[in-house]
Order: structure tokens, then C-alpha cells, then sequence
């Protein structure tokens, strides 16, 4: 022990490549234990100082220190390196099959096609300036019939095949009770139109007993069938294309006068009737018009129902209309059967109303 | 009404084909259903031909050969196989090259070895009717070769026309004339039943029949003309080629002349054999209750005593403006014919034909209100042709019962109220040409019109709207303008209840829920299954079916459909919502007379209801989730927050179609602490209930829709500070009985906590060793918080202390 600072650096060097050594933790406690445990040579050393010569002290005691700490500083690192990739060891055996599928995302709704049509709808006429109103759907014969112009036993009630509750009470088979009913509560002008479902005693390909119609309702001083027709393009042009085209043809319904039923240009063929092969428009059936509904000047007998309430003929005028829900989904949506829309099934549900 | 088209050119010919024809029609409001090609596809080849020789067939008993002038020099051989030709007979004749009405073309065959070079025609080789047992023998007159288009249209189209109820003058060949003329402005050939017969004889019809109107309120005239002299047979060809071609099947002469009367005029006849008319006498009365007559289709008809009868001295002849009865049907064996006329009251023969389930030709006219006039004027048609082609002697004087002869219509049209109503003037001289070209005659009266409407248009045309109506379409509706209305005031908006139940259907819509639409109808055996057989219900009167005779009072059952039949498609993890009305009795089913002044029939209220069969989807990692109580109330929870509302529930233990210990009451709190209302259930469907849809089990929540809206109306926002001054988080474990729900908890808690209490909210529950048998853990997350001041430790602490000793008053204790 003649030469303590050297012995110090031989300490230190023959440490050092050892715990560079190590390969595992457990060696690199081993290394700790043999070079800086209670028992080590540097501790001894160390715990020697004072029976050192006073000039050997200070060299001893500092380099000693100094190695102690490097080599602390090097098993502490070195520990945290064998840890890290043990861990990385651990993780790597813990790996998943990446290509397995992901959670499912929420599963996304839909709207039945024929609540989305009927909002389409009701906003273009909340646009123009309409109300919505709804009305019951079992009705007094008064309100269905009755007010809408059709007097008992008069051919126009033989147009609809009606569900009878009792003698007076129905369900309606129209949304048109709601025009009475509109009118009893609330006094010219009125903008309204009725949305709702509807019953006809009738069951095959092409009528359900329960559909969806909607009726509109417009009472003023001065309203015109221009007006009439007016309103109706801005809706045919907002729900089938900006290119549409209406026409009024000349009907019947009881409680309009004059009627007229309205055509739209058909958007499959623009109109003409045939297709870009030339063949006939299966659409429109080459005529290049489809019906879409019915309407026309509210019929003075049915405002003379409700001449009390300001709608004296007289004085006051306006339209009337009313189109199928259902009919302007299958044109817009090329729905082929109305059976579709009843039978709930969710490969149909799921294709619209997202 | 279908209208042979070479009938109607006979009257109006307006040099298009029929389908121009029927476009220009569609635009005036004459719908077009169809056109049919009637008889043969073209009349080449069809000629008349003179049997000169008819010999038994060399090797075949049943065929002829026969010789036959058709009109080309030598005589044809033609080998005939009808048991009826003979010789002498005028015949029609298909030449080789004609095209028969199968579309297949006559050429020269060789039949057992005789060569024939053409066909003696039966009728349905004319394309007339189905007739095959023998060749139509034609009256003799026309020359051999004669083509036989002119004899009768044998090719023709014939026009399928939609007519509306309010137009029974175009249930008629010269009514559809005149629209033709009116949209066309062809010539309109004078009216047919303008000309009479000439009648002889010195007898005077009322000589051999009496009528009489015993109640006018069902007839509103009775004409009867005699008929002697008279030779049934059938008609000729023409006759019976325009009723075919009009979907009518020829029976006789006479009976042939009523049918071709009303198909050509609108009014329908009725032929009596006049010796079987007892008493020879005609009461036109009402029936007596039960009384009994069998009608011309072979059925015993009972009555009631609405319904009008044509009597004679000893009973029922007829059913007035329905059908005749048999007694005194026309047969080969009649010589003496009493000709009706009649005009009946509209409403009545609608009720009546509706009553006895029987619709006629007839009925379908007369319930449309024919006029008086039309009466008249089909008997002067039919008098002619019974006398041409019955060889009918017409006596004298027609038998008139008319009480109240009606005067025509006279209506005025102001012409600033047409300008008014249309949105665009028409010249006067235009609306006066139109008014004309319809048979209107007017007279001008300042600004106004006095137009006198002819008397077919009488039951239609009554108010100036109905004028406005005739000139708008014959002016044609493409030259309206296109404008808007001139408004004073224009708000369109939904209403409070509206928009609340879009955004309800949109957040179960966004939640991965699939709308549908069920039938409101259900069936009293569906109830049954959800355990509802005694529910009150509102039932049909005349249900399509079983299945549909009920209205619904919940919408569960429509779900429970549409689930069972996605997942008989294979589809699982059903989410399902509807948005309808649902109905209830709400009292007897009576009506007030008059208005019912906005009184509703129903109680009919909008629900929401859904339904789930799992709560999340299966994955290769997990199971699906349940469709459980709890995730139904999810839903529910939800629905009422985007109302703004808290739910609030209660136990429900007797709602038969749910699982006694897995379902609620669902009721709405309003903000502001009113007292809760019920507002619908959230619950596990009873097993017995899921087991009738084959379902594994679903969960269910049905809301009151409107409800909701009802509770929010007018519910308006207004601001709390919950910013300023932070909140104090604390949670709590309470250990109660497991029987004490966990809303009374909170419900202690809440109260104990005070206004600095802000929230409460359940996080965890346990149940195990730590807290002991029979109890429960619920884990409480409480939130502090006053709106001026952070608060203080000991304030909270205050607050824990007030909870703790409530809890300790219902048996429990804080854990931890």
C-alpha cells in the first residue's frame, strides 16, 4: 500500500471495463458489492484514511471519492440502460396482431325516408313563409268530409275508400281536415301547411292503407292561381332540381274550384321524353311530365264552413294543395315499391336519413 | 268511360290520332288511362262476301266448302267449319293477306285437301267480343266486296278516360264530343237525340200504361213511352261492334238500343216487356222495410225503406236508377216494350247502390245528378232506332211525370273577379268564345256576365268559381303567369313542440338508432301477446283484416315487428325507434251536429319510443353488450336532457309486457324544482313477451312526446355564474341495505348538502365481504360550489358532517 493513488486508478479502471462489461443486473449488482460494497477494497481504503500519512491523506481521500462516485455514475447508468432494454425485451414479447380490426365506431342512425323527405319538405315551405300545423289523425266525418265540400252520399266520397271508426268518426284520408281546423283557430291571413299520415281503405302494390301526406293552405285578400303556381315551382325546384319545370293541368278534387293537378318536368330525361340512347324515358313514360300533386282554389263553400271566423268568400281567396310524402321519395330516391317504406326492414332503413 | 274512337268521330273529328287526341284532352281535364286497339289491327282484306254455294266438305263432316262472291270477279273458295253457314247468307270475309287479330296473316291453305282462299269470320275473328260457336251473318244490302270498315270500325282505338264525379255529361260518347270541340274547336256534328221518330197509330201512349210519382223527393221525372209491334233480335253489326268496342256486350235489339243510348247521351234507359208490367201501370215509390225483388243478375234483392222502387200495380219492377228486376225483363217472346226515361235523385241512388253493395252502368250515372232534360232527349234517340231497327210501331204521346220542371241555371261571372282569382285578365271576347264553345250562352251585364248553363252541365256548373274553373281550362292553365303572393305578413317557423321532437329523433338518430314506420294498426292478438287483451282501445269498424282492426295504444308493438323481422333476416344488434301517434278512447265515438268547434274524437297523443337488442356491438374482443335496463335508460336519460329535463324513475313492478324487477316509471323533472310527471317507462321486456317476438330479450323506452313539450314550453334560459369561484370535488362511499334505492340516497344527500351542494352524482357501487351481507356500497362524487365565494374547508366540512348525520337517520354510514 505504498502507492495509494495508484492503486486508486487501477481500482478504477479494472472496475470500470468490468461493469462494461456486465450483461445483466444481477451482475451489475455483483460489480457493485465487489467494488463498492462494505467489504471492497475502495471502501476499505477509504474508511483507511486516517492511519495514512498526513501528506497521503488529501491525494487518497479525493481521488477516492472521485472514483467512487464515477463508478456509482456508471452503475447507475448502466443499470438504467439493461433495465430499458429489458423492458423493450418484455414489450416486444407482449406484441398484438396489428391487423386485427379496431373497435367498432358508434354506430351511426338514420332517419326513416320518409321523416327525412317530410322535413325537406317542411323547411322549403318554412322558407316561403309557411307554418306547420298538425291535426289528429281519427277525425270527425265533419272535418274530413263534410266542410272539405263532400256532402253525405255525394260521388266525391266514393274518390277514397275510408276507415269508419262509428258513424261520424273516421280515420281521415287526408291531411285536409287540418284546413278547417286551421282556419277555426286562427283567422286570415294564413300560411299552413300539414303534414301528417293518412288512411285509405286500400291494400296492393301500389296503395298502402297508411301513407304520409302534405297539405299546404294559403288565405289571403288577394291570392291568385298564379300565386298558386308560383309557390308550387320554387317548391318543385327546390326538392327535384333547379332546372324543373312545372304544369298545371285542369281536375277535379271537391273542395277546390277551379282544380288542377301539377305535373314536374321529369329529371330523369329534362323533359323530353327520351333518354341520351333515344329510348322512351321510363320515368315520365315519354311523356316527359310527372304528376306530383294536386291542389287549386280553395272552393268558396268550403270558406263559407268557416265564414265566421273571417274567411268570408267574398272577401277572401286563396290555394290549396296536397302531394303524397311517399310519391315524391320514390321519384327522388328511385324507391321502386311503396311496400318498402312499411316493411322496416334495416338494409332499407340504413340507406337513408344519415 | 271508354269511347270507341271512330264512334266519337262520328260527332267531333278533330284530325289528330288518338293519343294527340288524348294529350290535348289531359290539358282541359280529361285524364287519359289507356287506348286500346279494338278489332282487327287494320281493316285490309276485310270485305263482305255473298254465300252463293255452301257443300259438304269431301272429307270432313264438319267443314263446308263454300263458293262466295266477295266481289273479285270469280267467286272465292272458302272452306268454312261454322255449323250456320248457308247459302244465300251476307257474310264478312277475310281475304288472304288480311291480318287477323292475333297478328297473324291469312294466307291460302289447303284444308282436308280443298283449297281455301280466305275466312267466313266469327265474331271473335272481327276482334268483336269472344263469340266463336258460329260466322256472323250480316243483313243483306251492302254489295259483295263492300270493305267492311264500312260497315262497322273493325280496326279501331278506343280511349280509356278518367272522368271525375263532377262530369257525368262525359260518361258519354257526344259529351266527350263536346269537350273535344270545345278543346279543339273541331266541328261539333248536331246533338243525336235532337230528332224524334214519327210515331202512328190514333192510340195515345197513356192508352196502355199509367205512370206515377208517388214521392217526388226520389224522382224528379218519370218519362214512358209504348212501343208496339215489336221484333227482338240481335242488332246489327254496327250496333253491336261500337257496344263491344265500348266494353259492353250486346244482348238484344232492344236491350241493345238502352245500353247504346246512355254510352252515346249519358242517360240510361230501361226497356219493360209492357205485358209483363202488372196492371200495366208504373208507381215509383219508396220500398217498404224487408221487401224483396230478384234483379236482372239473377239475385233476390232485400230493401229498405230509403231506398226508390219501380212498381207496378202488384210490386217491385225495378230498382229506380240501379237495376231492373226480372218480372218484367225484355225476352225473344216481347212484342210490346215500355220505354223508361227517368231522372232520380243523385244522393239517393249513391246510398242505395252503396246500401245493396251493387253498382251499375246506370248508378253510376244517376248518382252524379243527370238533369230532367236528358230524359227527354234519350227518348226521342231510342224511339228512332226502336222503330229502325226493331220495327217498332211508336205510339203516340210519351208519358211525362214531371211535378217541378226546373228552369236552367243562370250564373253571373264578374270579370274582375275572374281576372282576380286567375292572377291574369282574359280578353271578354275570349271568355265569351270559350263559354260558347261549351254550350254556355251569356249576355253581357256591365262588368259581369249573365251565362246560362246548358242543362248537361247543370249539376256541375252552379257558383261563378265553377265558370272561372271552365274558362281557366279551356284558355289553357300554360298562360297563367308565375308569381308570389303579395304578403303583409309572413312568419314560418315550427312550433315549440315541432322542433323539440326533431331534435329528439335527431339525438336518438345520432345515438345509432334506425327509425321506422309501423302501421298505426295492430291486432287485438298482438295486444294479447304484450299481455294488454283488456286495454281500452279504438277499433275499426271495417278493418282490412284482423291483423289491422285495432289503433294502437303504444308504439312497442310495431318495434317488436320490425325487430323480429330484421332478425329473421339475420340482422343483430337491433336499435330501433319510431316517432308516432299513438290512440286511446276518449269517450263515446259521437259526433256534435255542426262544427265540432276543434273537439278531437281521440285522445290521441305523439310518443317516442325505442328499442334495443344489445346494448354494444359484439367484437373479437368482447361480447355484446346486454340490452338491459340501464342502457334503455340511457336513452331516456338523453332524450329528456336534450328537453332540458332531468328523468327521474320509480320501480314499476306491474306493466305486464316488462320484467317486473327490470322497469320504471319514467318521470321529468323540470328545472326549478316542480313536482316530476310521468312522462313514459324505460324497462327489460318481460321474457314471455321478447319469447312471442322470438327475440333473446330486448330493452324498451316509450315517451310521451308531447309531454315533453308541454313541460318546456316557453322554457327560457337564463344565466348562472358557475365560473366565478371554483368548485370543491369530494367523493364519498355510503354503506346502506341493498334494498334502498340509490335515487333516495342521493335524494338524502342532496337535501343534507344543502345550496352549496351543487351536484350529485353516482360513480360505483359495490357489493361483497367489505361492507357485509345484505349491503351495499354506492361510490357518490359530490361537487361544492357558491356562486359568490371559493368556499372554505370548514364550510365543506360542515356540509360532509350535515350528510353524514342524514345518512345515519336511513341506516347508513360513510365507508373509508
Amino acid at each position: 500500500m505504498s502507492d495509494a493513488p495508484a492503486r486508486l486508478q487501477e481500482i478504477r479502471v479494472e472496475a470500470e471495463a468490468a461493469i462494461a462489461a456486465a450483461g445483466s443486473a444481477a451482475d451489475l449488482e455483483q460489480l457493485r458489492i465487489a467494488y463498492l460494497g462494505r467489504k471492497a477494497e475502495l471502501t476499505t481504503m477509504l474508511r483507511g484514511i486516517k492511519d495514512l500519512p498526513a501528506e497521503q491523506r488529501g491525494p487518497v481521500g479525493k481521488g477516492g471519492n472521485e472514483v467512487k462516485r464515477a463508478l456509482e455514475a456508471q452503475l447507475a447508468e448502466r443499470v438504467g440502460a439493461l433495465e430499458a432494454a429489458e423492458l423493450d425485451e418484455r414489450l416486444r414479447s407482449d406484441a398484438v396482431d396489428v391487423t386485427l380490426p379496431g373497435d367498432p365506431p358508434q354506430r351511426p342512425g338514420h332517419l326513416h325516408l320518409i321523416t327525412e323527405t317530410r322535413r325537406e319538405i317542411e323547411d322549403v315551405f318554412l322558407g316561403l313563409g309557411f307554418a306547420v300545423a298538425e291535426g289528429t289523425e281519427v277525425e270527425y266525418d265533419y272535418y274530413n268530409f263534410t266542410a272539405l265540400n263532400h256532402p253525405p252520399d255525394h260521388p266525391a266520397r266514393m274518390l277514397q275508400d275510408t276507415f269508419y271508426l262509428a258513424d261520424e268518426v273516421l280515420l281521415r284520408t287526408h291531411t285536409s281536415p287540418m284546413q278547417i281546423r286551421a282556419m277555426e283557430l286562427q283567422e286570415p291571413p294564413i300560411y299552413v301547411i300539414v303534414p301528417g299520415k293518412v288512411y285509405r281503405r286500400d291494400h296492393d302494390a301500389t296503395h298502402t292503407p297508411m301513407f304520409h301526406q302534405i297539405e299546404g293552405l294559403a288565405i289571403d285578400a288577394d291570392i291568385t292561381l298564379a300565386d298558386l303556381q308560383g309557390v308550387l315551382l320554387e317548391f318543385v325546384r327546390a326538392i327535384f332540381g333547379a332546372e324543373r319545370e312545372i304544369r298545371l293541368r285542369p281536375h277535379y278534387f271537391p273542395f277546390t274550384e277551379p282544380s288542377v293537378e301539377v305535373d314536374v318536368s321529369c329529371f330523369k330525361c329534362g323533359g323530353n321524353g327520351y333518354v341520351a340512347d333515344g329510348s322512351h324515358c321510363n320515368l315520365c313514360k315519354g311523356s316527359g311530365w310527372i304528376e306530383i300533386l294536386g291542389s287549386g282554389m280553395v272552393d268558396p263553400n268550403v270558406l263559407g264552413f268557416v265564414a265566421g271566423n273571417g274567411y268570408d268568400p267574398a272577401k277572401v281567396q286563396g290555394f290549396a294543395f296536397g302531394m303524397g310524402i311517399e310519391r315524391i321519395a320514390m321519384l327522388r330516391h328511385g324507391v321502386p315499391d311503396l311496400r318498402l317504406f312499411f316493411d322496416n326492414d334495416v338494409r332499407f332503413l340504413e340507406q337513408f336519413g344519415s | 268511360m271508354r269511347v270507341p274512337y271512330a264512334w266519337l268521330r262520328e260527332y267531333c273529328d278533330p284530325g289528330l290520332s288518338a293519343a294527340d287526341l288524348a294529350e290535348r284532352l289531359d290539358l282541359t281535364g280529361t285524364e287519359l288511362e289507356r287506348i286500346e286497339a279494338v278489332g282487327v289491327p287494320s281493316a285490309d282484306g276485310f270485305v263482305v262476301g255473298r254465300v252463293l254455294a255452301a257443300e259438304q266438305h269431301p272429307n270432313a263432316d264438319r267443314l263446308r266448302v263454300c263458293t262466295v262472291d266477295v266481289g273479285a270477279g270469280e267467286p272465292s273458295t272458302i272452306v268454312c267449319g261454322a255449323p250456320n253457314v248457308a247459302a244465300g247468307q251476307t257474310v264478312p270475309v277475310a281475304l288472304p293477306g288480311a291480318t287477323m287479330p292475333d297478328g297473324t296473316t291469312l294466307g291460302k291453305a289447303k284444308l282436308r285437301g280443298v283449297e281455301s282462299a280466305g275466312m267466313i269470320l266469327a265474331e271473335d275473328e272481327l276482334g268483336l267480343g269472344d263469340e266463336h260457336s258460329g260466322i256472323v251473318v250480316l243483313d243483306d244490302g251492302p254489295a259483295a266486296g263492300t270493305p267492311l270498315a264500312e260497315l262497322a270500325a273493325i280496326a279501331d282505338e278506343a280511349l280509356e278516360l278518367e272522368i271525375t264525379p263532377n262530369r257525368p255529361d262525359c260518361l258519354a260518347v257526344y259529351g266527350i264530343a263536346r269537350e273535344v270541340h270545345a278543346a279543339t274547336g273541331a266541328a261539333l256534328a248536331p246533338d243525336p237525340t235532337e230528332a224524334d221518330a214519327e210515331p202512328s197509330g190514333t192510340d195515345t201512349a197513356t192508352d196502355h200504361a199509367s205512370v206515377e210519382i208517388a214521392d217526388p223527393d226520389i224522382c224528379l221525372r218519370f218519362t214512358a213511352r209504348v212501343f208496339e209491334d215489336v221484333k227482338v233480335g240481335p242488332s246489327p253489326l254496327w250496333l253491336r261492334q261500337r257496344l263491344i268496342a265500348a266494353g259492353q256486350r250486346p244482348i238484344s235489339n232492344v236491350v241493345d238500343i238502352t245500353n247504346y243510348v246512355m254510352l252515346l247521351c249519358g242517360q240510361p234507359l230501361h226497356a219493360f216487356d209492357l205485358d209483363a208490367v202488372r196492371g200495366s201501370r208504373i208507381v215509383v215509390r219508396r220500398a217498404r222495410d224487408g221487401e224483396t225483388m230478384t234483379t236482372l243478375d239473377d239475385v233476390e234483392r232485400t230493401f229498405d225503406a230509403s231506398m226508390a222502387l219501380v212498381c207496378d200495380a202488384e210490386g217491385p219492377s225495378g230498382i229506380a236508377g240501379i237495376m231492373g228486376g226480372q218480372v218484367s225483363e225484355v225476352s225473344a217472346a216481347t212484342t210490346r216494350v215500355l220505354m223508361e226515361a227517368a231522372t232520380w235523385v243523385g244522393p239517393n241512388v249513391l246510398k242505395t247502390s252503396k246500401a245493396l253493395a251493387l253498382r251499375s252502368e246506370a248508378s253510376t250515372r244517376f248518382e252524379k245528378q243527370l238533369h230532367p232534360e236528358q230524359a227527354i232527349a234519350a227518348q226521342r234517340l231510342a224511339a228512332r232506332l226502336m222503330v229502325d231497327l226493331c220495327g217498332a210501331r211508336l205510339v203516340p204521346g210519351t208519358i211525362d211525370a214531371y211535378p217541378d220542371p226546373l228552369a236552367p241555371t243562370v250564373v253571373t261571372l264578374g270579370l274582375d273577379r275572374l281576372a282576380g282569382i286567375l292572377g291574369v285578365r282574359i280578353d271578354d271576347v275570349e271568355v265569351e268564345r270559350i263559354l260558347a264553345s261549351l254550350g254556355f250562352s251569356s249576355a253581357r251585364d256591365g262588368d259581369a256576365l249573365a251565362v246560362t248553363v246548358p242543362h248537361w252541365r247543370d249539376a256541375d256548373v252552379r257558383r261563378e268559381a265553377d265558370l272561372v274553373e271552365e274558362i281557366a281550362r279551356m284558355h289553357g292553365l300554360d298562360k297563367l303567369p308565375t308569381t308570389l303572393p303579395a304578403r303583409e305578413r309572413a312568419v314560418g317557423r315550427l312550433t315549440h313542440g315541432q322542433r323539440l321532437r326533431r331534435r329528439l329523433e335527431d339525438a336518438l338518430r345520432d345515438r345509432g338508432m334506425d327509425e321506422i314506420v309501423a302501421w298505426s294498426f295492430t291486432a287485438p292478438a298482438t295486444l294479447a301477446k304484450l299481455r294488454l287483451g283488456d286495454a281500452p282501445t279504438l277499433a275499426l269498424a271495417n278493418p282490412l283484416s284482423e291483423d289491422h282492426s285495432v289503433l294502437r295504444p303504444l308504439l312497442l308493438p310495431g318495434l317488436l315487428d320490425a325487430a323480429r323481422h330484421n332478425a329473421a333476416h339475420g340482422a343483430a344488434g337491433l336499435a330501433l325507434f319510431e316517432s308516432a301517434h299513438v290512440y286511446a278512447p276518449a269517450g263515446p265515438l259521437e259526433a256534435p251536429a255542426g262544427s265540432p268547434a276543434g273537439a278531437t274524437p281521440a285522445a290521441e297523443r305523439h310518443h317516442l319510443a325505442g328499442l334495443l337488442t344489445e346494448s354494444a356491438p359484439a367484437t373479437w374482443r368482447s361480447p355484446a353488450g346486454a340490452a338491459d335496463y340501464f342502457a334503455a335508460k340511457g336513452y331516456a336519460e338523453a332524450l329528456l336532457a336534450v328537453a332540458g329535463l332531468e328523468l327521474a324513475v320509480e320501480p314499476l313492478r306491474d306493466r305486464p309486457y316488462l320484467h317486473p324487477g327490470r322497469a320504471a316509471v319514467a318521470l321529468a323533472l323540470a328545472p326549478g324544482g316542480a313536482e316530476p310527471v310521468e312522462v313514459g317507462w324505460i324497462g327489460e321486456l318481460h321474457p314471455l313477451v321478447a319469447g312471442e317476438w322470438d327475440l333473446d330479450g330486448a330493452a324498451a323506452f316509450e315517451l310521451d312526446a308531447d309531454r315533453l313539450a308541454e313541460l318546456t314550453e316557453g322554457a327560457l334560459a337564463t344565466f348562472d355564474d358557475v365560473t366565478g369561484f371554483p368548485a370543491v370535488r369530494q367523493d364519498i362511499a355510503v354503506v346502506t341495505t341493498a334494498d334502498l334505492p340509490a335515487a333516495r340516497i342521493a335524494e338524502v344527500v342532496r337535501d343534507a348538502g344543502g345550496e352549496l351542494l351543487a351536484n350529485v352524482a353516482v360513480f360505483d357501487v359495490y357489493e361483497g365481504e367489505q361492507v357485509g351481507e345484505g349491503n351495499r356500497s354506492l361510490a357518490l362524487a359530490l361537487e361544492f360550489r357558491a356562486p359568490d365565494r371559493t368556499l372554505t374547508e370548514d364550510e365543506v366540512g360542515e356540509r360532509r358532517v350535515a350528510i353524514e348525520g342524514a345518512l345515519a337517520q336511513i341506516g347508513g354510514r360513510l365507508r373509508g
